[in-house]
């Protein structure tokens, strides 16, 4: 039960049930897909920027407790922030979700996000906690997907 | 051979003794593995059959004038006799080693398919088809202009059969549709479909892969054209399958891939393909996958399938009593005639974290849309968790399902 518990956190049901931003972004610059074949997740993310700033995001998707809790408290993490904190916080997620169990990691740019590190212990749900922010960067880097020109 | 001895009721205790794997643990509990719909697991007599190929018989076959080349080929053939005798073929000529029902799907696909499909042409398969079903179909169509056509299915995961007598027509020249559905547990009325696909002169071609291992197959009566399957759905090891076709059929189809094994003889200016079933099989074949197939056949033969079908069906209705006695669980897939697959959603809690959680308990299902993503489309959902039933499952796999169910929305509440 304790690995669960890590897993699911307070925080990380809370996000599930009640995940932030959850919506379509009036105004979008950006807009991207995600999907995850093995599970079926389905995640629209929207971009709101200026310059390299992102202003504001929104999403919509189905997914598990795990995609929809991170991607929720991704855009909450991110607001604000320019592309390259994004990356920063982006990379120190990474190595906390897919480190070895046991493994210390740095949480100076996590906050929240901290309590998806249960992750960790399950391997297969790696995939489900990444999914949103592989959709953030394909969404930064296909400058091509613009939805419309500011 | 430790198999237990045919009888109506099965001697669950002696069966669960010949899988090694049942006896282990996951996450520190016994393992309770409900995910025989993706592979079963494997009795010791198919592991000693390939630890014994490997320990005194390795060879290469059909070539060799040495002891051991004849021992191998002597097996190999034999377990093709074996798997002959166990869907009632004709001869061993119909009988032509895949590497599982995908591979001999698409052997169909691009032999029988190129050389017979033509421009305008019709193929059915149905709304309940795995991908392996689908795909092959799609890719034949574009390539010769023809078209593929879906039977529908109604909201109990049923074939609509008055769509598919008005989808049959003159241009239907091939129907290829699944047995045993592997995401619903639906059972098709195949009988039914293929007198009236033959009807109108479409040859039709079965998807045994869930049907194989719990309900006796008898091609000849079925009269189906086309049957694939793979082994390791049927307790064997992975990377081998069966494509059986009736001898005419695949005397007049040209050959799969060319190489050796299947050819008499090669000139630069001229190639005799070798007999059947030969000529379906070139290169080196997956012997060790077809010795451990016999064995994994011997042994659902000791056992009897009459006598697994029987215990299935009644681990099916007492999985199927017990959850709906669970508010929030919703079966997908409740139709009248169906196999031991127990396909479901949990109200506000994706199938995957079902899994997840179900998983530290030591319970194996899958969660997922089980390659069959139409089928998820039709019932407005991106997945199912799925727990799928085999010889060795007992009532009490069952009560710690819907105990870890429980502990499903605890965790979630
Ligand atoms: C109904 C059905 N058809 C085809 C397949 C494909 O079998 P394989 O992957 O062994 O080729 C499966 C396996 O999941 C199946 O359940």
């Amino acid at each position: 039960m304790s690995e669960l518990r890590e897993l699911y956190q307070e925080m990380v049901l809370d996000h599930n049930s009640r995940p932030r931003n959850f919506k379509k972004l009036e105004g979008a610059t950006h807009q991207s897909e995600g999907y995850n074949p093995l599970c079926g997740d389905r995640i629209t993310l929207y971009l709101k920027m200026r310059g390299d700033l992102i202003e504001d995001l929104g999403f919509q998707g189905t997914g598990c407790a795990i995609s929809r809790a991170s991607a929720s408290m991704m855009t909450q993490s991110i607001k604000g922030k320019t592309i390259e904190q994004a990356e920063e916080i982006f990379g120190a997620f990474h190595k906390m979700v897919t480190r070895d169990v046991g493994e210390p990691y740095d949480s100076d740019d996590l906050g929240d996000l901290e309590v998806l590190s249960g992750v960790a212990e399950f391997p297969a749900r790696v995939k489900c906690a990444s999914l949103s922010w592989h959709t953030l960067n394909a969404a930064l880097e296909g400058k091509a997907q613009k939805i419309s020109t500011e | 051979m430790t198999a237990a001895t045919p009888s109506a009721t099965l001697d669950i205790a002696r069966i669960r003794d010949d899988f090694p794997i049942l006896a282990t643990q996951v996450h520190g509990k016994p393992l309770i593995y409900l995910d025989n719909a993706a592979t079963t697991q494997k009795p010791r007599a198919v592991i000693e059959a390939i630890q014994r190929y490997y320990t005194e018989e390795n060879s290469n076959i059909h070539r060799g004038v040495h002891h051991l080349s004849e021992v191998a080929t002597r097996k190999y053939e034999s377990a093709r006799g074996l798997v002959r005798q166990f869907i009632g073929a004709h001869t061993t000529r119909e009988i032509i080693f895949t590497r599982g029902t995908t591979e001999g799907l698409n052997l169909v696909a691009a032999s029988y398919g190129r050389a017979n499909i033509s421009k305008g042409d019709e193929i059915i398969v149905s709304a309940m088809e795995h991908h392996s079903n689908i795909v092959p179909w799609q890719m034949l169509c574009q390539e010769k202009g023809a078209r593929l056509r879906v039977i529908p299915i109604n909201d109990r995961g049923e074939l609509l059969m008055d769509e598919f007598e008005k989808l049959l027509s003159p241009r239907t020249k091939l129907v290829s549709i699944v047995h045993i559905s592997n995401s619903l547990g639906t059972i098709n009325p195949v009988r039914r479909i293929i007198e009236l696909a033959h009807a109108v002169g479409a040859v039709v071609l079965l998807d045994a892969a869930q049907s194989v291992a719990h309900t006796p197959i008898d091609v000849q009566s079925l009269d189906c054209d086309f049957l694939a399957f793979s082994g390791h759905k049927l307790f064997g090891p992975t990377g081998i399958g069966v494509l059986y076709g009736k001898q005419a059929l695949l005397e007049a189809m040209p050959p799969y891939q060319g190489g050796g094994d299947m050819i008499s003889s090669v000139t630069f200016e001229h190639t005799t393909y070798n007999h059947l079933p030969h000529k379906f099989e070139a290169g080196t074949p997956h012997i060790e996958g077809v010795i451990g197939l016999g064995a994994a056949i011997a042994y659902v033969q000791s056992v009897g399938l009459h006598a697994i079908a029987a215990h299935e069906q009644r681990l099916l209705q007492y999985g199927t009593t017990l959850l709906a006695e669970l508010p929030k669980v919703r079966m997908i897939g409740t139709a009248r005639e169906k196999a031991g697959i127990l396909s479901f959603v949990v109200e506000g809690v994706h199938p995957h974290d079902v899994g997840t959680i179900l998983d530290t308990e030591g319970i194996a299902i899958r969660a997922g849309h089980h390659c069959t993503m139409p089928v998820m489309d039709r019932f407005g959902l991106p997945a199912t968790a799925r727990a799928s039933l085999s010889l060795y499952n007992t009532a009490a796999d069952l009560d710690a399902l819907v105990r870890g169910l429980h502990k499903v929305a605890e965790v979630l509440r």
